[in-house]
């Protein structure tokens, strides 16, 4: 009886031991997970779930018949992994054997060595997380959140929608620059200014005062903002400190081939999710991590074929791999949907509707066309979607 | 037959299934969701697979 062993209990995890299981693996699975839960749905977590209250059950993500065998260890943290003897070490010291790994560790907040008290400080990945900002989303509450990503901006819809004085702090030009350019960000930015939210952009905060509690801030242009509670959403690091002495490229999560293969002759070795650096055939190859909820899925489909190949001695499917990258983003009434890469374009057009109301948001680079976004046109989409998969054939 | 219940509680009309089992699953003009409550067992999969990648997580597959 071989064995399987998955790191990482989150949606990559699920749907790597599904898509095992679907390609014809039926000997053991083992789940290895530090948080506590079943693997559960994240994105509520800034929006719907934190506006309304966390109910864990409803966050549960529904797991096929095919992995009602598998064990699961959660409340387990991984602390290390021998790749040649092919055993990871739980923070116990026990071992656990496996004739194949798959890596589905996923991503942390990014946390900053800010001076000044740490409590009263959060980042927002985990149920516990949610539950503990939760507590603190007061009607009348001053919320600082630093940072002007996608998880930032929820979060100060979510706290407007609550009550909260609200202040976002983040040194890009406008928020969600990166993956929206310029024009639709600013539009945003006007958006959450219509509900109240203060943005300090270009600006960092250097310091927190306050006894064991944050309760001010300094920002770096020297402005004092009172704060009842700071959330972080800074970007954030990859969870592969316990691969490391494997001889693995962990520059930036965890490099895979097209397969989803982790290049080693060691041992059978696959990666899913938001830590799986791979090249996708359909934006020219550059290995690259994608922390789009779809990736998981779309990873774990091609990753549990490549290590049943591998477990039957047998040469996986290496041809390009070519999931395509979607997004969705929830704040106030405004639904922003993506397909593809709109972060790597040189140039966005608004090519139906207007940026401050509803609209379509092509982006290009040399290439062409290699992302979409839209502003309320969920129904627009598709002719969108259909050119982005096209662009493998055209031999972008 | 497979037996497709989508919870409209949840569903927020982001259309991802209908990419998954486009015979199951549309929007109409007005970007509603609109399913089939029962289909062939032979499209199991893709409606597993619609399941899968509702962002939501709103249906359920019998
Ligand atoms: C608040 C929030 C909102 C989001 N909203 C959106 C959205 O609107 N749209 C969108 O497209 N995406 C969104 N995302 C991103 C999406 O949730 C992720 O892309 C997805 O969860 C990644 O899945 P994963 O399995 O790779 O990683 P994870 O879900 O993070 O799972 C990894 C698991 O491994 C565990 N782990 C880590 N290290 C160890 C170890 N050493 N030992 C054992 N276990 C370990 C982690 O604790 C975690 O449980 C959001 C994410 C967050 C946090």
């Amino acid at each position: 009886m071989r064995r399987v062993v998955i790191v990482g209990a989150g949606l990559g995890g699920l749907r790597a031991a599904e898509s095992l299981r679907s390609a014809g693996y039926t000997d053991s699975i083992a789940i290895v997970g530090d948080e506590v839960y079943l693997p559960y749905n994240r994105p509520p977590l800034s929006k719907e779930a934190l506006a309304g209250g966390i109910d864990f059950e409803g966050l549960e993500f529904r797991r096929k018949a095919s992995v009602d065998d598998v064990e699961w260890l959660l409340g387990t943290p991984v602390a290390g992994c021998d790749l040649s003897l092919r055993t990871v070490t739980l923070c116990d010291g026990a071992t656990l054997e496996f004739d194949g790994l798959v890596v589905a560790t996923g991503i942390r907040p990014r946390r900053l060595p800010i001076p000044g008290p740490t409590g009263g400080r959060y980042a927002l990945r985990t149920a516990t997380d949610a539950l503990a900002v939760r507590e603190h989303l007061k009607p009348g509450a001053t919320v600082i959140i630093m940072g002007a990503g996608f998880i930032g901006c929820e979060v100060a819809a979510t706290a407007i929608k609550l009550g909260c004085t609200v202040h976002v702090v983040a040194l890009d030009e406008e928020p969600m620059v990166r993956p929206l350019g310029l024009e639709l960000g600013a539009a945003m930015r006007r958006r959450h200014e219509a509900q109240g939210v203060r943005f300090h952009l270009g600006h960092t905060i250097v310091a927190f005062s306050g006894d064991d509690d944050v309760r001010s801030a300094t920002l770096s242009d020297g402005t004092e903002l009172k704060a009842d509670l700071v959330i972080e959403a800074v970007g954030s690091v990859a969870n592969t400190e316990w691969l490391r002495g494997n001889d693995l490229d962990l520059s930036d999560g965890l490099l895979t081939d097209s397969a989803m293969q982790v290049p080693t002759t060691l041992a059978p070795v696959v990666a899913v999710g938001d830590l799986a650096r791979h090249p996708n055939g359909l934006f020219g190859h550059v290995p690259r991590r994608i922390e789009h909820w779809n990736m998981p899925t779309e990873t774990a489909r091609r990753a549990g074929p490549t290590l049943a190949a591998l477990l039957r001695g047998e040469e996986p499917d290496r041809s390009p791999f070519l999931g395509l990258p979607a997004f969705w983003s929830d704040q106030y009434d405004t639904k922003l949907q993506s397909f593809g890469m709109p972060g790597i374009a040189d140039n966005a057009e608004v090519t139906s509707g207007s940026v401050d109301e509803a609209c379509i948001i092509e982006y290009f680079d040399a290439s062409g066309l290699v992302g979409v976004v839209g502003v309320d046109r969920t129904t627009e989409l598709a002719p969108y979607r259909k050119a982005l998969l096209a662009r493998h054939e055209q031999g972008r | 037959m497979v037996k497709v219940t989508v919870d409209m509680d949840k569903c927020q009309h982001y259309g991802q299934c209908c990419f998954e089992a486009e015979d199951v699953f549309a929007l109409d003009e007005s970007g509603k969701l609109v399913y089939s409550k029962e289909a062939d067992e032979s499209r199991r999969a893709d409606i597993e697979s619609a399941a899968d990648v509702c962002p939501m997580q709103a249906i359920t597959v019998e």
